[in-house]
């Protein structure tokens, strides 16, 4: 009796892996990374603002482009604090957000689920929700809202052959391809590209992440260290001359 | 008395108490009639702020207008039973009709199917060694009267066979008297019987198990528990290792080449400091490694998680002291801590950097110990060492100025650390500096 079930199980799996008749091959030498940025938008009601509601205020999770994410995201479900009815909310479709209205600032969880083929375990990121500015306490505006976004990518990193093809010319997923050495030669295969930012009544909000100034610090920093490195290296090799010197001297 | 009385609090006001004390005497006037006194002192001597149960909500039993409803005492019998005994009941009659049909707890008279066996069929394929034919049958009667309570059938039985050995002769009866009177052996191939044959030893060996452990004491609970935990571990550990070195093997030989490419870039005569270079770099390129596959193995990650992951084992051959001083180093760069962007790309240099870094303060120190040894060579600690000291002394106090340069991150502690560190009275080979570098290693990471 348990041979049998085990091989059932294995005949379970195999069938989730593959929707077509061949199973799902993993790309080993292929890495799909989507950049997402999620966050939090908050508003100050002014006069409309009551003891329990004085912020109103948008949870999302978007594509880092403002590109749409349903292609590898299937449903996100966001977690609030217990004081909320129904504290689990699920989102089954892009845009992937969730506006409440409140007065306290706390975590959020949120919980993306792909698509089968892409992967099959959810992922959770986390969240603080903030409404109060740091700057001017006290003065709020109501036009101005609190804007605190994260940048992150989601990383796939043995993608099936199936999610692969799909995705391949998504505008907002990179695609890296390795060589099969171990030496990472990255190409990449699809670049991100500028898409017409989808109308939504937030985006004027949505801040631009562009990795070029990190880049540049970056190579910057790295340029003065090897830069040092190279003068210790010469001033050891003069140095170990010396000493071999002078001990071949001394003998 | 009273707390406040002794605190010299001023007592609340007065009315505070009167209404207390009013209330209780009006309490137990306002129990209401209808239930006694102490039935309505166990709900704690007030009524109860909402009713438990919304006497509307209550299905009410519809009766239709026209159905006249009486119960009667009448006869009945059943059908499970075998004699004609005739009893009474009461019995709901509707509009003068009794209600007919069986009687209703007929259908609970469930039997089991004891296989009745011919001569023939038995001679052909029942005899077995262990068992005579008396006993078989007796076995058979009793599994027929007892319905097949196997504990009480073994009681019965005059000589002593275990439940397990019963099963065992019943089942295996029966399955061959299926086998047998099927028309064909794909019949009777659903038969659980036929699919699953009792297994005697498996079933004895299974009770005996169980018996086991439920007469464990305490104490030998606590002692498997233990076990249990440590063969966890020792299973991980072997995991962990096989993983760390599926990968290592790869990634070592490429990375070992790419650094000796990088040095004999430079001079010539860094071959000294090549073997000592490569000591350290290899250590935490396996880290990495590992790190790389178990993140690979994950289906889906969070590039900050993938790039702290990365970043410990990078740094998880250094010391603590080494990792801040690579942190403060990142800082005065204007660098941040983890990229606020981070990009695959950003990532991979962000960590390149760190890796950059971790070897300049490998040199530093590579460097500082040399100059230890010159100093100790100066200080003329052994007979060897007669002359020119003034040639090295200038060329220790050129690379003396060197240093401030260096000041420009960090460099405050390299100083200080020089002058805190005594030479080393041995004299040493350059060739041999490396057999040294690693106690003094050790030392560093200690710190």
């Amino acid at each position: 009796m348990k041979n049998a079930s085990a091989s059932a199980a294995e005949r379970g799996e195999d069938s989730n892996n593959h929707n077509s008749k061949s199973p799902a091959k993993r790309l080993k030498d292929v890495e799909v990374s989507v950049p997402i940025v999620y966050g939090t938008i908050s508003f100050w009601l002014g006069k409309k603002a009551t003891e329990t509601q004085s912020h109103k205020w948008t949870v999302y999770v978007r594509g880092a482009t403002n590109a749409d994410l349903g292609a590898v995201v299937k449903r996100v479900v966001f977690q609030l604090h217990p004081s909320f009815n129904n504290p689990v909310r699920a989102v089954e479709s892009p845009p992937f957000e969730l506006s409440e209205c409140g007065w306290g600032e706390f975590e959020i969880a949120i919980t993306l689920y792909f698509h089968a083929d892409a992967c099959d375990k959810p992922l959770t990121l986390f969240h603080h929700l903030k409404l109060y500015s740091e700057d001017e306490p006290g003065t709020q505006s109501i036009k101005k809202p609190v804007v605190v976004e994260s940048y992150d990518e989601i990383v796939f990193p043995d993608p099936s052959e199936n999610f692969f093809a799909r995705v391949k010319n998504h505008p907002a997923i990179l695609s890296y391809v390795s060589a099969p050495l171990g030496l990472h030669s990255v190409e990449e295969v699809n670049e991100a590209k500028e898409e017409e930012t989808k109308d939504h009544p937030l985006s004027q909000w949505f801040k631009n992440f562009s990795e070029g100034d990190e880049l540049s610090k970056l190579a910057a920093a790295r340029q003065q260290v090897q830069g040092h490195i190279v003068k210790l290296r010469n001033q050891l090799s003069s140095m170990n001359g010396q000493l071999e010197s002078v001990v071949i001297e001394c003998d | 008395m009273d707390a406040k009385d002794i605190l010299g609090i001023p007592k609340t006001t007065p009315s505070l108490p009167h209404e207390k004390k009013s209330r209780p005497p009006k309490d137990s006037q306002r129990k209401p009639d209808g239930i006694s006194r102490e039935v309505y002192a166990l709900t704690g001597g007030l009524a109860p702020l909402m009713p438990s149960i919304d006497v509307n909500q209550l299905k009410k039993k519809t009766q239709a207008e026209n159905e006249k409803i009486t119960w009667q005492w009448l006869p009945f019998t059943s059908s499970a039973r075998k004699d004609n005994l005739q009893l009474y009941h009461w019995v709901r009659v509707v509009n003068g009709v009794p209600p007919t049909g069986d009687y209703s707890f007929a259908k609970y008279n469930k039997s089991i199917d004891v296989i009745k066996y011919t001569d023939e069929e038995y001679e052909k394929f029942l005899e077995d060694p262990a068992w005579t034919r008396e006993e078989t049958d007796q076995l058979f009667d009793l599994s027929a009267r007892f319905d097949l309570r196997f504990v009480v059938i073994a009681d019965k039985l005059p000589y002593s066979r275990t439940v397990e050995e019963l099963k065992n002769r019943y089942y295996s009866v029966s399955r061959a008297i299926l086998i047998a009177r099927a028309a064909s052996p794909a019949d009777v191939s659903g038969h659980p019987l036929v699919k699953e044959p009792y297994n005697l030893a498996q079933e004895t060996e299974r009770k005996r198990a169980l018996s086991m452990i439920l007469s464990q004491s305490k104490h030998q609970e606590r002692r498997d528990a233990e076990v249990y935990a440590e063969a966890k571990k020792i299973m991980e550990a072997r995991m962990a290792a096989k993983a760390a070195q599926d990968s290592e093997l790869i990634p070592i030989s490429t990375g070992g080449a790419g650094d000796a490419e990088r040095d004999n870039v430079n001079v010539d005569d860094e071959s000294p400091s090549n073997p000592q270079f490569l000591s350290a770099p290899p250590i935490s390129i396996a880290e990495t490694a590992s790190a790389s596959a178990s993140l690979r193995k994950l289906r889906v990650y969070l590039r900050t998680y993938g790039f702290e992951q990365m970043v410990q084992a990078a740094s998880s051959s250094a010391g603590l002291r080494t990792i801040k001083r690579v942190e403060q180093i990142l800082q005065d760069l204007g660098v941040n801590m983890k990229p606020k962007v981070p990009t695959k790309t950003v990532c991979e240099e962000h960590l390149e950097l760190r890796k950059e870094i971790l070897t300049l303060l490998n040199l530093q120190k590579q460097f500082q110990y040399k100059e230890a040894e010159g100093s100790s060579y100066r200080e003329g600690s052994y007979p060897e060492t007669p002359g020119t000291p003034k040639s090295f002394q200038r060329i220790l106090d050129q690379d003396r100025t060197f240093i401030p340069d260096s000041t420009c991150f960090g460099g405050e502690h390299i100083v200080k650390r020089d002058q805190k560190r005594k030479a080393p009275g041995r004299p040493t080979d350059a060739s041999s500096s490396p057999a040294n570098k690693r106690p003094r290693k050790l030392k560093n990471t200690d710190e």
